[in-house]
This record gives structure tokens, C-alpha cells and sequence, in this order.
């Protein structure tokens, strides 16, 4: 199968590879939300950790991933994608921009699939340690004023 | 040898030898003039253009003959080893049938899981016909021996299909002893010897083989041709045709014969076996070298199979936490070919690698590297850095490297599947 240049950029050139830490440390952290979406078996495990200000905003957000290129390239995006938004606004994110921007073929679709759960996994481990209740992660100030 | 016949030095370095060969330029020559001077058909009887074209298939089917240590009138040239397979299958299953068509307990068929499709589909065709089968669970080294086929034989037994090398693995199965033990309970073999023949001494006879499939392009023939021995005596084993027509290949196979391409086979026999003994030896040593380095340079890695009872050059090798289509995607100036899941429409890992009870982690993380006439000591230099390079890439972006190194067991951690 032909890569798309921007899954061969993404793959050779990796944004924001990375963790907040040790698996026990990022646990205690309350201002780390972690998604660990797929399994071995399946040939992908994603892990996306996002570092969220009281505001709400995603100030950092790190990825390790085991998957093919496109799962790379696709958890790659996602993280350019969600630093700097509100966690209301990352979980706007659909797959389906995901395939568009990468041009993933549609065997490849499950690899976008998974980068969106990993965020939303994120960010539901994030409400669930920080105690925000989801209304509390409406909009911002900031935003809802712009 | 090397210089003028390999490939230009900007194409990537081809270690999927195990998929196809390049055709030797000897065998292309011999070929050639097949197509044009003498571009009769065989089955002309009457001039002599068919007298050249009918000695040409004969002169090849001698060279086909000796490779395997067979009379050359054992052998019928099919379009290669899946038609092999399948004549040599379902045609005997037809003949030794112990109930007619339209019935059930037609006769039972032994083989192994981890076989070619080639094999495992034309059975499954037959279930569903009235046959019964078994499919032998490997063990973890991947080698079928005599003890498994006795253990799984039944007293309506009639055909045992067991492949003489493993395309994924390399791994050669005890093929003369299972050979000799259906000839004493006188049920027919065959074997699917397509990784095995032109590699490996042959001979039909001392292996006790009944049938035998193997195809020109695994051996630097063309593709679209292949052999199929069949025992004379014996026993005399017949077979039943698959397609019907104007009598070709002792009525086995009929069709107007692929004359330059059985000529292109036969010459890929001929050379085959005259450079099988220093190929062979040239082999084994730079894939042994290139699993030590590989093993010595990269932590968790493990050769899939077993370690000696493999062909010379196959290697099937896992690296631990890494994806194998990322991996190739990482060494793409490596022509190879992985057990991952991803390089599949069906998504699912190598069937050949979950037979052996490997985990599905390591059966993703497989690459085969399969080294053939044109591989150089250098190109295998050029291939240990590049994997040891991408494997590193890919470890840096793992979470799985990074659970191993704080010491947790994979194999404990509860996944989100999705």
C-alpha cells in the first residue's frame, strides 16, 4: 500500500512523542488526563496524555503508539490538533477530518477511529481525577467572549 | 555471477525471495526463442514445429525429473503449485473416495493448520463434499513430525497433505518419515514442496512421496508454471483430471502446453540443481549471520520457528513491542514481507505465526527476510543497520517498550480491545 507524504512525514517526523512522566506518576497527576485505547492483539495500542489547565485548556499533550504508520500519523495529528483547545472543543475532533488531512485509505479508517477514542478517553480520565463534572467543561470564559 | 545480473544498486534490497525470484537470465534466454523461431505446439504431431516444441517439454521435463529424483514421465507441468495442489488434492480425494459423490464419510484427510491456503482451501472444498479432515495443530517450533501424523490417522484415512517447508517460517517438516509411514498404511501423500524443491536435495523415491507440487518463479523459473509429480509405481497413483479437453499431460492436465514456459521451468531445474550445494552453504551463512546481529544489536527479539530445522534462507524474526507494518514502512528500501495484520485485507495477524501459539503481539511484530541467489554479504550489512535503525524509531514511540522497561507484564494488563 502507498503511504500518503503526509503519513511518511508524520511517521519519519513525530509531534509531541512523549509522556508527563512514569505510568505512576502521570497517575497521580490530576491535571493529566490519560487515554490508552486498542490492545496488542488488535496491533495497535494508542496513549495519549493531555496536561489541562484549570481553565479547561490543553496547555501539552503527548502519544506513544505500537501501530502501523498511519496509527503513528494519526495520533500524531491529533495531538497538533488538540494543543491549545478547550476540551470541549478537542472533543469536537472527528475521525473523519483525521482521514481527510492524512488521505488514510479506508482499510486505514480504524486507525482514525482510534486516535479519536484515545482522545475522549483522555479527556474523561482527566474530568474523572480533576472531579470537573461535564457541565463545569463547557466553554471557557476566554472563548465564550472572544 | 553477482555483478552483471543483479538489480540496479538504487532498488530497494529484495529479501522476499520467499514471495518470488527474479528469473535468471539464463533461464529468460532459453526461453526466448520458444516464442518465436519455434512457437509450435506440442500437441502437432505432424511438422516440425511441433517436433520443437515437443522436444523442448521433454528436455525440460528430464531436467524437472532429475531435480526430484523422479522418471520423467512422473512428471505433468500444471500453471504452478496452487493448480498442482489442488489436481493433486481433490484428484486423488475423487479417486480414493470410499463413497460415491452426493454421500458423506467419503474418506478422511490429513494435514496441518499451519499449511499454504493452496492447501488448506482445496480441503475445506472437499469438507463440504463429504470428506472429513483434520488439521494438525503444530507445536511451538512449527515442525510436524510422523509421531502427529500417526496420532491423527484414521482407519478411513486416505490422503495426508503435508507441506516439505513452511512458506512463512522455513521450517521443514519430517517428510520421509511421514512418507514412510503412509506407504505402510498405504495412504497416498502428497506434499506441497514449493519452498523445498531447488533449495534442498529431493529425491521422490528415498522420501517415499506420492505426489509433489513446486513451482517455477519460487526457483528463478517464470511464473505460470509448475510441476507436479506423480507416482508411477508402486503404488500407481491416479488421479482424477480437473479439467477435461484435449488430453495434454497424460490426460492429467488438459491444455495446450506453456512451451517457452515449461522450457524457462526446466532450465530453472537444471540450474537449481547444479548450484543447490554452494548456494545452499552461501545462504545459511548470511542468514545465520543476520539473525545474530539482529538478535545481538536489538533486546526481545526472537526467531520464529525452529532454530535449525529450517530452510537456508528464510527468516522469520519478531521485535518486541514494535508494529510489523510500521517496521517496514520504516525499512522501505527492504523489500520483505510481515505477519502483521495491517499488510492483510482481513486485518487478522498471520494464521501461520497464532498456529504456533505465538502471541498475537509478536505474531504483528514478525517480519520474513527471505534471501535468494542475488543477495549480498553487503546488502545484508545495509539490512541489519536499517532494521536495528527503524526498530529504535519505533521502540522511542512505543508505550509498549516503555510498560516493558518499568517492568509491567504485558501479558497481565486488561485491554480496551475496540
Amino acid at each position: 500500500m502507498a503511504y500518503s507524504n503526509k503519513v511518511i512525514e508524520h511517521y519519519e517526523n513525530p509531534r509531541n512523542v512523549g509522556a508527563f512522566g512514569t505510568s505512576k506518576e502521570v497517575a497521580a497527576r490530576k491535571d493529566i488526563g490519560i487515554g490508552i485505547v486498542g490492545a496488542p492483539e488488535c496491533g495497535d495500542v494508542m496513549q495519549l496524555q493531555i496536561k489541562v489547565s484549570e481553565e479547561g485548556i490543553i496547555e501539552d499533550a503527548k502519544f506513544k503508539c505500537f501501530g502501523c504508520g498511519s496509527a503513528i500519523a494519526s495520533s500524531s495529528l491529533a495531538t497538533e490538533w488538540i494543543k491549545g483547545k478547550t476540551v470541549d472543543e478537542a472533543l469536537t475532533i472527528r475521525n473523519t477530518q483525521i482521514v481527510e488531512e492524512l488521505s488514510l485509505p479506508p482499510v486505514k479508517i480504524h486507525c482514525s477511529v482510534l486516535a479519536e477514542d484515545s482522545i475522549r478517553s483522555a479527556i474523561e480520565d482527566w474530568k474523572k481525577k480533576s472531579g470537573a463534572s461535564p457541565a463545569s467543561t463547557s466553554p471557557t470564559p476566554v472563548t465564550q467572549h472572544a | 555471477m553477482i555483478s552483471s545480473n543483479s538489480p540496479t544498486s538504487n532498488s530497494p534490497i529484495y529479501l522476499d525471495h520467499a514471495a518470488t525470484t527474479r528469473c535468471d537470465p539464463k533461464v529468460v534466454e532459453a526461453m526466448l526463442p520458444y516464442f518465436t523461431e519455434m512457437f509450435g505446439n506440442a500437441g502437432s504431431r505432424n511438422h516440425q514445429f511441433g517436433w520443437q516444441a515437443e522436444d523442448g517439454i521433454e528436455i525440460a521435463r528430464e531436467h524437472a525429473a532429475k531435480l526430484i529424483g523422479a522418471q520423467a514421465k512422473e512428471v505433468i507441468f500444471t500453471s504452478g503449485s496452487t493448480e498442482s495442489n489442488n489436481l493433486a488434492i481433490k484428484g486423488a480425494a475423487e479417486i480414493y473416495a470410499r463413497a460415491a459423490a452426493g454421500q458423506t464419510g467419503r474418506g478422511h484427510i490429513v494435514t496441518a493448520a499451519h499449511e499454504h491456503k493452496a492447501v488448506l482451501d482445496p480441503i475445506r472444498r472437499l469438507m463440504r463434499e463429504g470428506f472429513d479432515a483434520t488439521f494438525i495443530q503444530p507445536p511451538a517450533d512449527g515442525v510436524i513430525t510422523a509421531e502427529m501424523i500417526k496420532a491423527a490417522l484414521r482407519p478411513d484415512t486416505i490422503l495426508v497433505s503435508i507441506m516439505w517447508a513452511n512458506n512463512e517460517l522455513g521450517t521443514i517438516n519430517e517428510v520421509p518419515q511421514i512418507g514412510r509411514l503412509c506407504h505402510e498404511k498405504e495412504i497416498i501423500f502428497h506434499t506441497d514442496a514449493t519452498q523445498w524443491v531447488g533449495k534442498m536435495p529431493t529425491n521422490v523415491e528415498a522420501d517415499q512421496i506420492d505426489l509433489l507440487s513446486w513451482s517455477g518463479h519460487k526457483m528463478y523459473g517464470p511464473k505460470g508454471v509448475g510441476g507436479l509429480y506423480v507416482r508411477r509405481r508402486k503404488p500407481r497413483v491416479r488421479l482424477e483430471a480437473l479439467q477435461d479437453g484435449g488430453g495434454q499431460e497424460r490426460g492429467m492436465r488438459s491444455g495446450t502446453q506453456n512451451v517457452s514456459g515449461i522450457v524457462g521451468f526446466g532450465k530453472a531445474c537444471e540450474l537449481c540443481f547444479n548450484e543447490m550445494e554452494s548456494e545452499g552453504k552461501r545462504l545459511l551463512a548470511m542468514r545465520n549471520r543476520l539473525e545474530t546481529e539482529l538478535k545481538k544489536r536489538i533486546e526481545v527479539t526472537v526467531v520464529n520457528g525452529h532454530p535449525t530445522k529450517r530452510l537456508p534462507n528464510i527468516s522469520n524474526i519478531s521485535f518486541g513491542f514494535v508494529e510489523g507494518e510500521s517496521l517496514m514502512m520504516g525499512v522501505r528500501e527492504i523489500a520483505c514481507s510481515s505477519g502483521s495484520a495491517c499488510t492483510s485485507a482481513s486485518l487478522e495477524p498471520s494464521y501461520v505465526l497464532k498456529s504456533l501459539g505465538i502471541g498475537d503481539d509478536l505474531a504483528h511484530s514478525s517480519l520474513r527476510l527471505s534471501l535468494g541467489r542475488w543477495t549480498t554479504e553487503a546488502e545484508i550489512d545495509s539490512a541489519i543497520v536499517m532494521i536495528e535503525t527503524a526498530v529504535n524509531h519505533l521502540r522511542r514511540l512505543s508505550p509498549l517498550y516503555d510498560l516493558h522497561k518499568e517492568g509491567v507484564d504485558l501479558s497481565k494488563i486488561v485491554w480496551q480491545a475496540h
